[in-house]
């Protein structure tokens, strides 16, 4: 099966410093692949840069099997949806209008039926009219996740969806990008909160300091030795009722007690 | 919809009174006079004087209105205006040039200068829309070349040797339509057309770009293009604006306000409206300038700022509210 996204040898540069070294992967139809890693590990870097919102200092990136600089705009806007971390909206405007943008192709009656149900999809069809500015921090996140659901692309990639919301958002947040992959999207997310994304993910890719440290299902990306080296945490992630569940402190601090 | 045909009630409304009224009163017979016989004196008023004057305004305005609309929504900015990125200043400081230079009396001159400088302005800010997308950088560099503008039109000041022309410029600065025949208008139709017709083509592009930069590069739709043909519509129909009546402030700004709420503030669904809005205020505010009793005509730009600077801090004060947010 062609692989929805596929990185050869990827590296960012900016200026002097290196932002990504030598990233290699594939993501396939129906797979979640979560990526995490600490603060400045490169992960946005990566998103954008897998998306050719960011130039390369090498490497390649393939859509669908076809090399990225070679697909249109318009085409790339079919194959891939993206969802920045940023969540600022200039104006105020209504949340159906908003994920309606996600499907801005097609005719406005069609797309605004969309935007509805992907708001619905989301549990916040009932906000369809309410101005983004009078919603919460994470009625607001849930919009513009519908947005980036509205554009049934084959490749969708969100940026810390889940980041600053409650326990039950993250959950049905990371629920909805599931049920995408399992209709046979291959979704791409990055988290930090290791649990929910070892919890929801097929495989995680581990980045540190611009490399891929680890690319393996959720147990195995998470080793312990990963969690020290890479996170500083002294733990593991062990099976719960719940699932997959981090257990483990700061490696430092344990050291010194 | 309804918003469109609202607003074409009320600058029909406004278009109207600025014809019927003006410095001189006239008797219900003479207006009579005026559509019945074409020749009489009170025809000449109406349709020679006020008439010319009353589309010049609305256009002026319309233009303004609608640049505008698309300033605040390509800079992402409840507080943009067609001056902000330098074009006004530039064209205000070319008339500047053409009239200190004596070409003030030649047909054209001061126009195609006013309209000459929009466009240099305009076509450095769209060179450096097509390369930088943060809002923020291009708000930068429009304070400096619009520093440059004024710093330009002060130096010609500082320069001119005659008070005479100096009265001049600086009149023509602050904003008329006074004796403005059909023959002003005409020129100014291909300016104003075209940049409509490119605020028109930018319009999806600026309803994308509310969600950002990154969102709108991966919409499918050619930002790149999109954004110059933002930058350079807003410029003719600026530079246009500045040739047709001067300088004149708040018409850009307030105009997209009076209707954004109307249309669930879409910055593309607010440019239309933005241009009637803008086209009825102008008219109005040069009503205002002519029946307000005073010794001389007061200058349009004077009247616009008296009655803008206060609509501005309501602005303000309506911005902050989703600053916080």
């Amino acid at each position: 099966m062609t692989a929805a996204l596929e990185l050869r040898g990827l590296s960012v540069r900016r200026g002097a410093r290196t932002i990504l070294s030598d990233i290699s992967f594939s993501v396939a139809p129906g797979e979640l692949l979560g990526i995490v890693g600490p603060n400045g590990a490169g992960k946005t870097t990566l998103l954008r840069a897998a998306l050719g919102l960011q130039a390369l200092s090498a490497g390649e990136v393939r859509l669908g099997g076809r090399p990225l600089p070679s697909i249109g705009e318009r085409e790339r806007a079919a194959m891939a949806g993206y969802l920045p971390q940023e969540r600022r909206v200039a104006w105020n405007m209504p949340a159906r209008d908003i994920a309606a943008l996600g499907a801005a192709a097609l005719a406005p009656r069609r797309s605004l039926a969309i935007a509805e149900a992907c708001l619905a999809e989301l549990e916040v069809g009932a906000l369809a009219r309410r101005g983004v500015f009078d919603m919460s921090g994470g009625e607001r996140a849930r919009v513009l996740l519908a947005r980036l659901l509205a554009t049934h692309a084959q490749l969708l990639v969100a940026d810390e969806p889940a980041a600053g919301l409650d326990p039950e958002a993250q959950l049905l947040i990371l629920e909805r990008l599931r049920r995408r992959a399992d209709d046979g999207a291959a979704v791409i997310v990055t988290s930090h909160d290791l649990t929910l994304a070892a919890r929801a993910c097929d495989r995680l890719a581990v980045l540190q300091d611009g490399r891929l440290r680890a690319l393996a299902p959720p147990r195995e990306a998470l080793s312990p030795r990963v969690l020290a080296e890479v996170f500083a945490l002294d733990g593991a992630l062990i099976e719960s009722t719940a699932g997959l569940t981090l257990a483990a402190g700061r490696a430092a601090e344990r050291g010194a007690g | 919809m309804r918003l469109i045909l609202l607003l074409t009630l009320g600058l029909g409304g406004a278009l109207a009174l600025s014809v019927a009224f003006g410095e001189t009163t006239l008797s219900a017979g003479q207006y009579l006079d005026a559509f019945v016989r074409p020749g009489s004196p009170a025809a000449e008023i109406l349709f020679g004087i006020r008439a010319p004057r009353t589309c010049c305004a609305a256009m002026a305005g319309a233009a303004l209105g609608l640049a505008g609309a698309v300033m605040q929504g390509l800079l992402r900015n409840p507080l943009a205006e067609p001056g902000v990125l330098g074009v006004s200043a530039w064209s205000g400081s070319a008339a500047a040039l053409a009239i200190v230079l004596g070409l003030g009396a030649a047909p054209g001159a001061l126009e195609g200068a006013a309209l000459g400088g929009a466009l240099a302005a305009g076509a450095a800010v769209a060179l450096l829309a097509a390369r930088f997308r943060e809002p923020e950088t291009l708000i930068l560099f429009g304070v400096a070349l619009a520093a440059l503008g004024g710093a330009t039109t002060a130096l010609i000041f500082n320069l001119s040797p005659s008070p005479i022309t100096l009265a001049e410029v600086l009149a023509w600065l602050q904003g008329s339509v006074a004796n403005r025949d059909w023959s002003d208008l005409a020129w100014a139709v291909a300016p104003i057309a075209l940049g409509t017709a490119l605020c028109a083509y930018a319009g999806a592009g600026l309803r994308m770009l509310a969600l950002g930069d990154e969102t709108a590069a991966l919409s499918g739709l050619p930002m790149a293009r999109l954004r110059v043909a933002a930058v350079a519509g807003a410029a003719l129909l600026t530079g246009a604006s500045v040739a047709m009546a001067g300088v004149i402030g708040f018409v850009g700004l307030a105009a997209p306000h009076l209707v954004r709420g109307a249309v669930s503030d879409d910055p593309a669904r607010t440019l239309a409206p933005s241009a009637i809005a803008g086209a009825i205020l102008l008219t109005l505010a040069d009503l205002l300038a002519r029946v307000i009793p005073s010794e001389t005509e007061l200058r349009l730009g004077v009247v616009t700022a008296l009655f803008g600077a206060p609509l501005f801090a309501l602005v303000a004060w309506r911005a902050a509210r989703s600053w916080r947010a």
